[in-house]
């Protein structure tokens, strides 16, 4: 955590010093110091909203801080703009990729470098070549005349850190590299990395995962509330110590232990089937439970989830609603039978954005707040959006402000509590805590064993293997289309279950 | 394997259907009236269309550049009358005509891009506002006078024909297909526009100048409506205040037609010769076979619905078999 003096700021290739940044009224870095030596794997970790993005943004040059300098080899340019900051060789992966899906894999690889020369012919040939080339230093192959919206999530990630490298590039910064790829995939871009860091290239790591940081990153810059909370080496620090850095409290993961399964069957699924979706689905969900459904992006369980919510019709097979068929060909119908289904992405296919937090929490039951004339009778309305926002925590000083101006934990609470409003016998919940921080990850888990507590069936849909475990009995694996198996979470690790998701692939 | 492979890629382009769209639509009509076929009725034809023609590649650079331009009538019908007025009052020749013309398009053009760019307007506002402010403005000052006599010039153009039979202006609208061609596929100004319309954040982020490229597409099609607007004049000997304006849309709807993402980042020449060519075979096939002309604007609405069903189908093909693609994945 010492301030590198004049002298050996040279080791540096790059140095931070002082960085206040304001949005508004909101501080989003507050004086923070930091620096990355040269060939270093560094990992920057901090909760959402602690000023991570802002301050990748301040070292590409994409904003510009309020005080403070960027120092690149000792050297502070004046005005640091994102050519600038490209041409002292910073290369940033963005979480979206930010790639040209209408473009060729060449093209996406290549235009960087060409932009760069400032030439304006465009040569097929050249771009073709280059891009071989950088392809083939880190050895991978992909069709490099095929168009990038056709590739899969993995093969476009790859493409991005092709694009990357193929400039002079001597410092990457990835935010969240690895959320979409499988375990094998993850170990290739690690082989990557590894391989930059032995050319001299320093690596800067934006991750949650981590488990996946103390794998590379050599040394951990922790944000929190955009402050900088200090500088560590790996050995200075294990997971719990550094969740209670970033969080500024103590998180003691809790296992879940679960309660005696209610005999009583709420949803049973037999051989439901469909073409290029899912295959022979077949399991059942008990009174109370909390079933686990995992699987790598891709294996159809979320195109599962949605045929029980009415949204993708099943070529075939049955489903038994509390022992009778049923039928779920609307989400009409699925609401009706008192099904819920929280998506995966809750700012797109959840939120009415730009409505009120309010309107957003009453939106599937607002029929029940009608009054004789058929219009919403508002002291009810009032008094039930109140109750919501007191039973689950919203923390909200008015429930009339835009939805958007929640944080990604209670914007998801919205969502849930919406759901919980129909008062529904099962719950599917969807990667329900993906992008919110570890507090609000943990709450959102407390909900959900409430709930089920009370006796809502709960299938909750996951990425993290952890997350499974820790709140699940039972989770069911789900591996391209078909489920590969149902493992009891008391006898497996998150590396076996892993390991099984990820055969084959 | 490969073979098998492009074909897939050459099935999967609009440009395919609509290929087939013109054979089965071409034969029709041959087969109702011999007369469809023969090579002056074509030639006519793509004479009568080169107006029209030019505007549709001015508007599909717009579109590719993820934008979208509604005042191209305004700026041509503007070009159009004031270039006749000046050169009737002041003289001159067609490559005076040509230069007011294609500087009033520019400039008008560049109007647009400047107020798109750093207003933030929604292009399709903006323009609908400049539409109704150009076109206003021109029939404030013209008073709404229509120019019957037009320099000579303007008819030997319209005369005019290269070797082979081939129409002069037909030979200007190939000529502006050609170069826009090259320069969308070879120039990197040409390349950012197809960033642009791809990933307008990204294209900031890489390090395109965005402002450059935007402002290149609005005068560019400002330019094509400037130049566009000598054929028009050429063709109809006349300068009408109110000829033009009324037909942006049927000009988008041949660029749609032909297969450009109406959201930016794909489109191709070829699809939108193939739009507007579609579109000129309907009016005219219809009229030789002898059907009155209150009904093509009936048939061309089921075709643009036709066509456009299409390549909507397509897009969802491809986007479930690219959900599906991990599914039957083997391996990376």
């Amino acid at each position: 955590m010492t301030e590198p003096s004049a002298t050996n700021a040279q080791d540096f290739f790059l140095h931070l010093e002082r960085i206040s940044k304001k949005y508004g009224g909101v501080t989003a870095l507050d004086e923070v110091t930091c620096s990355i030596r040269r060939g270093e794997i560094h990992c920057l970790v901090g909760e959402n909203g602690s000023g991570k993005s802002t301050l990748i943004k301040i070292i590409s040059g994409i904003e510009h801080p309020d005080s403070g300098h960027v120092y690149f080899e000792g050297e502070s340019p004046r005005h640091l703009t994102s050519t600038e900051s490209i041409k002292r060789g910073v290369q940033v992966i963005y979480q979206d990729l930010s790639l040209f899906s209408n473009l060729t894999v060449a093209e996406n690889i290549a235009l960087p470098a060409v932009l760069a020369r400032k030439v304006m012919a465009f040569r097929w040939s050249e771009i073709a070549a280059h891009a071989a080339e950088t392809l083939r230093r880190i050895r991978l192959s992909i069709d490099l005349n095929e168009i990038v919206g056709n590739l899969s999530l993995a093969q476009q990630q790859l493409v991005a850190i092709c694009r990357a490298l193929s400039g002079n590039v001597r410092l990457l910064i990835m935010d969240e590299p690895t959320t979409a790829l499988t375990r094998k995939e993850v170990d290739i871009l690690f082989s990557v990395v590894l391989d930059l860091q032995a050319k001299g290239i320093s690596v800067l790591f934006v991750s949650h995962k981590l488990n996946e940081a103390f794998e590379v990153a050599e040394r951990f810059t922790i944000l929190r509330d955009g402050k900088c909370v200090g500088e560590f080496d790996r050995s200075e620090l294990d997971t719990r110590k550094l969740v209670r850095l970033m969080t500024g409290q103590e998180v003691a993961t809790d296992p879940f232990r679960p309660g005696a399964r209610q005999p009583e069957v709420l949803l049973e699924v037999r051989n439901l089937s469909k073409r290029k979706n899912f295959k022979a689905i077949t399991f059942q969900l008990h009174r109370g439970e909390l079933l686990g459904l995992t699987g790598l992006l891709g294996s159809g369980r979320t195109e599962l989830a949605l045929a029980l919510f009415g949204m993708n019709r099943p070529d075939s097979g049955e489903i038994y609603f509390e022992g009778k068929a049923a039928r779920i060909d609307s989400v009409q119908d699925a609401i009706r039978l008192g099904i819920g289904y929280v998506p995966e992405n809750r700012i797109r296919q959840g939120l009415v954005i730009g409505q009120s937090i309010g309107s957003n929490l009453i939106l599937v039951t607002i029929g029940r707040l009608l009054n004789r004339m058929g219009l919403v009778n508002a002291a009810k309305r009032s008094e039930v959006i109140q109750s919501w926002i007191g039973k689950l925590g919203i923390k909200v000083s008015d429930a009339e402000l835009p939805v958007e101006t929640l944080s990604g934990g209670n914007q998801q609470k919205v969502v849930i509590a919406r759901w919980l409003a129909t008062r529904p016998k099962v719950l599917i919940l969807d990667s329900p805590t993906v992008g919110i921080d570890v507090a609000a990850k943990r709450s959102v888990h407390q909900l959900i064993r409430e709930l089920s507590a009370a006796g809502v069936g709960i299938i909750l849909i996951t990425d993290e293997t952890g997350e499974a475990l820790n709140n699940c009995e039972r989770v069911l694996l789900m591996r391209g289309g078909r489920f590969i198996g149902c493992i009891n979470s008391a006898e497996e690790t998150e590396a076996s279950i892993q390991e099984r998701l990820e055969a084959g692939t | 394997m490969k073979h098998a492979r492009e074909m897939k890629s050459l099935a999967s382009k609009s440009e395919f259907y609509l290929f087939f769209l013109i054979l089965i639509l071409g034969a029709t009509f041959t087969f109702a009236n011999p007369k469809f076929l023969a090579l002056q009725n074509i030639l006519d034809l793509l004479k009568s269309y080169s107006f029209f023609g030019i505007l549709s590649v001015g508007e599909l650079v717009v579109l590719l550049s993820g934008g979208i331009d509604i005042s191209f009538t305004a700026i041509a019908q503007v070009a159009e009358y004031v270039t006749v007025a000046v050169i009737l009052q002041y003289g001159g020749n067609l490559i005076a005509a040509i230069l007011i013309s294609c500087a009033i398009g520019i400039i008008l053009g560049l109007a647009n891009g400047l107020l798109i760019h750093f207003l933030r307007i929604p292009p399709i506002i903006t323009t609908i506002a400049t539409l109704n402010l150009y076109f206003g403005a021109l029939y404030v000052i013209s008073t709404g006078n229509i120019i019957y006599r037009v320099p000579q010039f303007y008819q030997d153009l319209s005369n005019a024909t290269l070797p082979g039979g081939v129409p002069m202006v037909v030979g200007l609208w190939t000529g502006v297909v050609i170069v826009t061609g090259l320069i969308l596929r070879y120039t990197l100004l040409g390349r950012s526009i197809y960033a642009l319309g791809g990933n307008p954040a990204a294209a900031e982020r890489v390090g395109f100048k965005v402002l450059h490229t935007r402002l290149f597409v609005y005068s560019f099609i400002g330019l094509s409506s400037g130049f566009g607007s000598i054929v028009h004049t050429a063709l109809v000997q006349s300068a009408i205040p109110n000829s033009i304006v009324g037909h942006e849309l049927d000009v988008l709807a041949a660029v749609v037609l032909g297969g450009a993402n109406i959201f930016g980042g794909s489109g191709s020449l070829i699809g939108t010769f193939m739009g507007v060519g579609l579109l000129a075979m309907l009016g005219n096939g219809l009229t030789l076979m002898g059907i009155s002309s209150y009904w093509n604007d009936v048939v061309v609405g089921c075709v643009l619905l036709v066509g456009v069903t299409f390549s909507s189908l397509q897009r969802m093909l491809l986007a479930s078999r690219r959900a599906n693609v991990l599914v039957e994945q083997e391996g990376l």
